[in-house]
């Protein structure tokens, strides 16, 4: 059963608890000063970010088929079965494709150090193999962040809205958004007033460079036997042009 | 060669080497950061949009002479095609020496020929490159060769010379291809007007345009820097196919624009607008100009308009590179100088080297046995091409 985390807008207080339990588990320092940083980095990979009265938290969303996983030449991300999309620094050359390509914007880089890594939430992959919930789930002290099976959350986001549709903009974000995300979030007001894309695709993005890699193998075999046959014709014009004297 | 001239352009050389030489100390001291303007949220820049995208496309002439004299069996181009391939072997050795300076870890350039990921355009791209590099050795091979006076390897090189000829023209058209591919999986980053889902052909169609360019480019210099007569009507015949080319190209892209609703984009006072109009109009004004003889027969004018070619192209490639990719990022992006030095570095480095090699092995057609073609008197030549 694939993992999920519902984040819910209208519950959190912006304490930010999640930041300092996240940073704690990766052994990242934690201050004022970080906690004042609104955007990730390779020192902060979750943020709890203010819209006027209104709180959002960003994260990598951990997609369905993450575009992140498909762009990367030597396969040092991938999706695992439990949901977390997790990241093998060992494999990893730094060429900074899934950065370009990640339609959230999540991974971030260790742009000053000499041997830098991508930097990004792995959804507590360890903790969830235990059977833990996620750090951040964990530190919530009011249920804004739940982690769960991701049909358990969507139907729980569903229930929330359906019990205060007043409170509530009547969508769960994540559910289709690039073919589906492990973050789901809900909200009081539209999500772009908190900061989310809502002018992604439908449909997961590695499709499209598929479609072109697909071609590949026709360009290959057409390709031979079209420049073959091309070579052929005209060396054995010249020959016979030789060979009749006319040359 | 008059010397003051030499001098100068030694002394650029020097300036920019040892320019290319500091900021290459603190690209391995201090990191990316500390000599690049990327960040998070703008993790491409100058290394990527022209070390990278450009150099590959300006190193394209070296497959398209090889197709034209080899494949197509247009022998008259023969002088022209060793420089082109030279032109082309240096430029991908040049692309991956500044992949060394951009990856995070060119320790592990050689990860993904071990480390399999057939989905990712960067897979297929990294091994087309590195085969591609190969066969370029092995074009070029046979110069080394004859001048060491080998006759065994340059024999065997002979027999597998148009299998590999071939997969030498795939792999080009695969990788050329695929560097537009690239983009094809940020629809939500790249503006309206480079986004399409056309964006391998352009680049691949681009890439030939460029190439081209590029040989009556680097023809028009060496003919300078050598004292040799500048092989005219090879340069013209080329520019005659670039002309049709380019309007081939300019004909889609316009199309395809119409075709997606991009059209009202221009209608935007914004920094991607006027950078567009640059670009078509560094590749339209040239198309008019060769489509003209007395500009293809003139080798001043040629030139200029292989220039503008050569600029269109590399304003296109830094459009997607860079300028289209602002806006969607949410930044903006200025190199810093050390970026901007290296780059001048490879570039003079391309140059410099380019000059060694030509100086030093049988690259130009007098160097060599004269062929019949060449003795003709030349003014008989050029009215025989044209009448053909």
């Amino acid at each position: 059963m694939p993992k999920a985390i519902l984040y819910d807008s209208t519950l959190c207080i912006g304490c930010k608890a999640c930041e300092a339990a996240c940073a704690e588990r990766w052994h990242l320092p934690y201050d004022d000063k970080v906690a004042a940083e609104p955007r990730l980095s390779a020192h902060k990979l979750t943020a709890i970010q203010t819209f006027g009265d209104h709180f959002s938290r960003r994260l990598c969303m951990h997609c369905a088929e993450p575009t992140c996983a498909s762009v990367c030449p030597v396969g040092a991300l991938h999706k695992t079965s439990l949901g977390p999309v997790v990241y093998d620094a060992s494999k990893c050359m730094g060429c900074r494709y899934c950065m370009v390509a990640c339609p959230f914007q999540v991974p971030a880089y260790e742009w000053h150090s000499r041997l830098p890594k991508v930097r990004k939430c792995d959804m507590c992959y360890d903790r969830q193999l235990a059977g833990k919930p996620t750090a951040c789930a964990e530190a919530c002290p009011v249920g804004a962040t739940t982690c769960g099976d991701r049909d358990a959350l969507i139907a729980e986001a569903k229930r929330r809205i359906a019990e205060k549709p007043a409170s509530y903009y009547p969508r769960v974000y994540g559910l289709t958004e690039v073919g589906g995300t492990s973050v789901l979030y809900v909200s009081a007001v539209p999500f772009d007033q908190i900061g989310l894309r809502t002018t992604l695709p439908q449909q997961p993005l590695p499709a499209l460079t598929w479609r072109a890699l697909e071609a590949v193998p026709s360009v290959v075999s057409v390709g031979s036997v079209l420049l073959g046959g091309i070579w052929w014709i005209t060396n054995r014009r010249d020959e016979v042009a030789r060979k009749e004297g006319r040359r | 060669m008059n010397l003051p001239r030499l001098t100068i352009w030694r002394a650029i050389f020097a300036v920019l080497m040892a320019a290319g030489a500091y900021a290459t100390w603190l690209r391995v001291a201090y990191g990316l950061g500390g000599v690049t303007n990327l960040s998070d949220q703008f993790p491409w820049g100058l290394w990527i949009g022209f070390d990278v995208l450009c150099g590959v496309g300006l190193a394209a002439g070296g497959f398209t002479l090889v197709a034209v004299v080899h494949i197509f069996n247009i022998e008259r181009y023969k002088p022209i095609l060793r420089p082109a391939i030279l032109t082309a072997f240096l430029g991908y050795v040049l692309v991956v020496l500044a992949l060394l300076f951009d990856l995070g870890r060119p320790d592990r350039i050689w990860h993904p020929l071990v480390m399999w990921n057939p989905h990712s355009v960067m897979f297929e791209v990294a091994w087309c490159v590195t085969l591609y590099t190969t066969v370029l050795a092995l074009e070029f091979a046979p110069v080394v060769f004859e001048k060491l006076g080998w006759r065994k390897p340059l024999h065997w090189l002979q027999f597998i010379s148009v299998p590999l000829m071939i997969v030498g023209v795939i792999l080009s058209t695969l990788h050329q291809s695929s560097l537009g591919s690239l983009y094809l999986i940020v629809p939500h980053k790249l503006y309206g007007l480079w986004y399409t889902p056309l964006l391998p052909i352009f680049f691949y169609l681009s890439a030939i345009c460029v190439g081209l360019a590029m040989t009556i480019f680097e023809s028009w210099h060496s003919s300078r820097a050598f004292g040799r007569e500048l092989e005219l009507p090879l340069a013209a015949g080329l520019a005659r196919v670039l002309a049709v080319l380019l309007m081939t190209f300019l004909f889609v892209r316009l199309l395809d624009l119409g075709q997606r609703g991009a059209f009202p984009l221009l209608r935007q006072n914004r920094t991607e607008t006027w950078l567009f109009a640059l670009e078509i109009i560094l590749l339209a004004v040239p198309m008019f100009l060769l489509f003209q003889r007395r500009v293809r027969w003139n080798p001043a004018r040629l030139y200029a308009a292989a220039v503008m070619v050569i600029f269109g192209f590399i304003t296109n490639r830094l459009n997607v590179a860079v300028t289209g990719m602002e806006a969607g990022s949410g930044t903006h992006y200025i190199p810093r100088w050390t970026e901007v030095a290296v780059t001048l570095a490879i570039v003079a480095l391309g140059f410099a080297v380019f000059r060694l090699v030509a100086q030093c092995f049988p690259i130009f057609e007098q160097q060599r046995q004269p062929s019949r073609d060449e003795i003709l008197p030349s003014r008989d030549r050029e009215g025989a091409l044209e009448a053909r």
